[in-house]
């Protein structure tokens, strides 16, 4: 595999964080392992005692593992439609950044699954799923999505990754044999001839074609098995694309945030540019302000039409005594935050969009739960209930616990993956054409220059 | 011919009905065989007939015969399809109603449901601030347009061709779509191991009574169809003292509360029968007459019940009992 002298320069300097893990990323995951051992114990008492130690109940049915479902898969589809955009329209900035985000779909769409696993009552039961399958369920649909979604983003990862499969067989790296026999085989013997570099470049092209349409249905089909039913605040025509940009955005917040880490962990700051932080700003500031549309929309057509059953949830969510400062915080800091931190060139800066990025995540967690919980805690027919626990729905320890479990683990992928490929990609890297303007400091943030922190 | 048909129907039901009496007698009679042998209990000297497998009479005394609750003879494929010719409906007047909840506890008894768990409940509804408040028994409504069974993965919970709507419990795997779905907050499911007698755990599963019960799925009201393959009445119409059930069924357009058997269509068109929620389009099989005239004051399902359950209804009681 032949570089050119940017890229050489770009390989030499990853080369140390993928030769050698490090005792700091071995003491992080050791700590990931261990919460996710604790998750472990959280997830084999809910199997033993049955999900009475959840604090779901009959009124409501799905709690933090829906929840965190929704939140990881659409981390996902965010990532493969905008690493979609960046290598279909060539974006000239975007290459950098292409593997992060394809890193997020591949670890999201294993991590996001393994939470609506959790909310399955009978685990020993789950190939009925495709032993007894009924097309008319919209959770079929959203079975054969995800799955194809996974399948599809594998191959998107592995065929932008063959190239630098091949950088790292060629280059002798200082590790185990067993992973540069790895390496070997994942490069499927490329050499960069003009036929195979045709052949990978159709098959990136297409997978993009197919990776961007292919997260708009399938986000489209996890909102349906919200929007499919007749609940007050998700029998909705919206959802579908409401679900779309709130993934997107979410997206978006955890690809900054991301960055943020890496550059500081890996002092990447020629690659992952300021730009990139302003650029993607941009982007969270565009989708902030479409998600606030489609929420405005939302809330104020159930609002305005106050017919009963929608009215009962409006007035969940706005009521302090209920939701009212969750709502709150998820509306504030989950959308005009962000468009104000964006907006504002002062606070344009990467430590900035990045706290912003950071908060709007957990706002757009939020979100979510305020989704689905207060709907479900509003029956049509007056609960009437003894028993507390049934009427109000609150998160029990387990549930926190492989909530955790489910972060560690996407965090642990993260910093595994980080050690076994180069988080910027090598051989795909283009120059900026304006590398020289390293010391015209007085230049606008929006400038492409290099501005080490 | 038409007459002709259903008695050639009617005949070969009834064989295949003798046939399976038959087998299932066979069953009874080996079983008490092999019980009579190791529990050594003395003989009463009373003989009852039994047809063995061979079709032979054969007599044995009634100490070696052990009773067994009904067991489930019908296959899965039948538990599916459904009564032929059938179409179950309900009637439920809220006239009626002093929520003497005698209909709960012996639908718990039946299906050997623990006392938290109401497959059929008694709501107190309030439709709005001047409106009275009345009693609103609630079942399955099992609906013919139902949300649940359209929204389930597995094809767990189905629509038969005699009306019900029903669960495998075999089969569900516990992803609570149904109960999401379901408008009527109708279904619940076993957060733990279902508390019952050893001898009902180990029974053969059959939809159409829901029993026995099973940790992580999800169960509803079923109408008892096995009490209708009977000729029995569900059992909390039997047990409702003021007669606000009506059961029966439609193509027969007959629906009786075991007092008194009316014409469906004459009841509906009499009392202004409406069904709960039309709006949603789910189509129930439940039809509800409203509460004019009534038989009680609303007081008289609530002075009497015990504090717990007072607790649920406090909050549109309280003001009722105030003024009066």
């Amino acid at each position: 595999m032949e570089l050119n002298k940017y890229q050489q320069e770009a390989f030499n300097y990853q080369r140390p964080n993928i030769e050698k893990f490090g005792k700091r990323n071995m003491l992080w995951v050791i700590f990931f392992l261990l919460w996710i051992l604790v998750g472990g114990y959280a997830l084999y008492l809910q199997i033993a005692k049955g999900h009475v130690v959840t604090g779901m109940r009959d009124n409501v049915v799905w709690g933090l593992f829906i929840v965190n479902f929704i939140f990881f898969i659409g981390l996902s589809y965010a990532g493969a439609i905008i690493a979609g955009l960046l290598h279909l329209f060539k974006v000239p900035w975007g290459k950098p950044i292409v593997r992060l985000a394809q890193m997020m779909t591949m670890i999201s769409v294993i991590v996001g699954p393994i939470f609506i696993l959790l909310c399955v009552g009978r685990f020993d039961r789950l190939h009925h799923l495709f032993m007894y399958p009924r097309i008319q369920s919209p959770l079929t649909w959203d079975v054969i999505a995800v799955l194809t979604f996974f399948v599809g983003s594998a191959l998107f990862l592995y065929m932008s990754l063959v190239k630098d499969f091949a950088v790292y067989r060629d280059a002798k790296l200082n590790v185990p044999r067993w992973r540069q026999k790895l390496y070997k085989f994942m490069a499927i013997g490329y050499r960069g001839t003009a036929s195979q570099k045709r052949h990978l470049i159709i098959s990136q092209n297409l997978l993009a074609i197919i990776m961007i349409p292919l997260s708009i249905i399938v986000s489209s089909i996890l909102s349906w098995i919200f929007g499919m039913t007749l609940r007050p605040g998700w029998h909705s025509t919206i959802f579908g694309p409401y679900f779309v940009l709130g993934a997107l955005y979410s997206g978006c917040g955890v690809l900054i945030v991301a960055m943020w880490v890496y550059r500081k962990m890996y002092k990447l700051e020629n690659y992952f540019t300021n730009k990139h932080f302003t650029n993607l700003g941009y982007g969270m500031m565009v989708l902030a302000a479409a998600y606030g549309y489609f929420t405005f929309s939302e809330y104020f057509t159930d609002w305005f039409g106050s017919a009963k059953w929608d009215s009962e949830v409006i007035n969940k969510l706005f009521n302090p005594a209920e939701y009212g400062w969750w709502s709150l915080f998820a509306n504030f800091v989950g959308i005009l935050i962000p468009i104000f931190i964006v907006a504002i060139p002062k606070t344009r800066k990467p430590g900035w969009i990045t706290l912003a990025a950071f908060f709007m995540v957990i706002a757009l967690w939020v979100k979510r739960y305020l989704i689905i919980v207060p709907t479900l805690e509003t029956p049509a027919l007056p609960m009437q209930e003894t028993r507390i626990e049934y009427v109000k729905y609150s998160a029990t320890w387990p549930e926190w616990a492989l909530t955790f479990a489910g972060i560690a683990t996407f965090f642990l992928f993260f910093t595994v993956m980080s050690k076994f490929v180069t988080v910027v990609p090598v051989s795909g890297l283009e120059e900026p054409e304006h590398q020289h303007n390293h010391h015209h400091e007085h230049l606008p943030a929006t400038n492409e220059n290099v501005q080490p922190a | 011919m038409k007459q002709e048909e259903i008695n050639e129907k009617g005949r070969r039901d009834f064989i295949k009905t003798a046939a399976i009496a038959t087998i299932a007698t066979a069953a009874c009679g080996s079983l008490a065989c092999s019980c009579s042998s190791k529990n050594e209990v003395a003989a009463t000297g009373q003989k009852i007939k039994l047809l063995s497998p061979d079709g032979e009479i054969v007599e044995i005394d009634s100490a070696y015969l052990n009773h067994h609750e009904n067991m489930a003879v019908l296959s899965q494929h039948e538990q599916r399809l459904g009564i032929a010719g059938k179409k179950f409906i309900m009637v439920v007047d809220l006239a009626r109603c002093k929520n003497a909840r005698k209909c709960i506890t012996a639908c718990q008894k039946h299906h050997y449901r623990p006392e938290e768990t109401e497959w059929l409940t008694v709501k107190l509804m309030k439709d709005s601030d001047k409106a009275a408040p009345y009693w609103f028994p609630k079942q399955c409504f099992h609906c013919d347009n139902p949300p649940c069974v359209k929204v389930c993965p597995v094809d767990a919970t189905f629509k038969r061709q005699d009306g019900l709507v029903l669960i495998d419990n075999d089969r569900c795997i516990g992803c609570k779509f149904c109960m999401a779905a379901c408008p009527y907050s109708t279904r619940v499911f076993n957060w733990d191991e279902p508390d019952m007698p050893f001898n009902i755990k180990n029974m053969a599963y059959s939809a159409e009574t829901g029993v026995p019960a099973k940790v992580g799925t999800v169960e509803k009201c079923d109408f008892c169809p096995d009490r209708s393959r009977e000729g029995l009445l569900p059992p909390c119409v039997e047990a409702c003292p003021n007669g606000v059930f009506y059961f029966g069924d439609e193509n027969e357009d007959t629906v009786t509360n075991g007092e008194e058997t009316v014409s469906f269509t004459q009841l509906i068109k009499d009392r202004a029968g409406y069904r709960f929620l039309e709006e949603l389009g789910t189509k129930p099989r439940v039809y509800y007459l409203p509460p004019k005239d009534r038989q009680f004051p609303v007081e008289r399902g609530y002075d009497d019940l015990p504090d717990k359950l007072k607790e649920r209804f406090k909050d549109i009681m309280e003001p009722v009992t105030k003024k009066s």
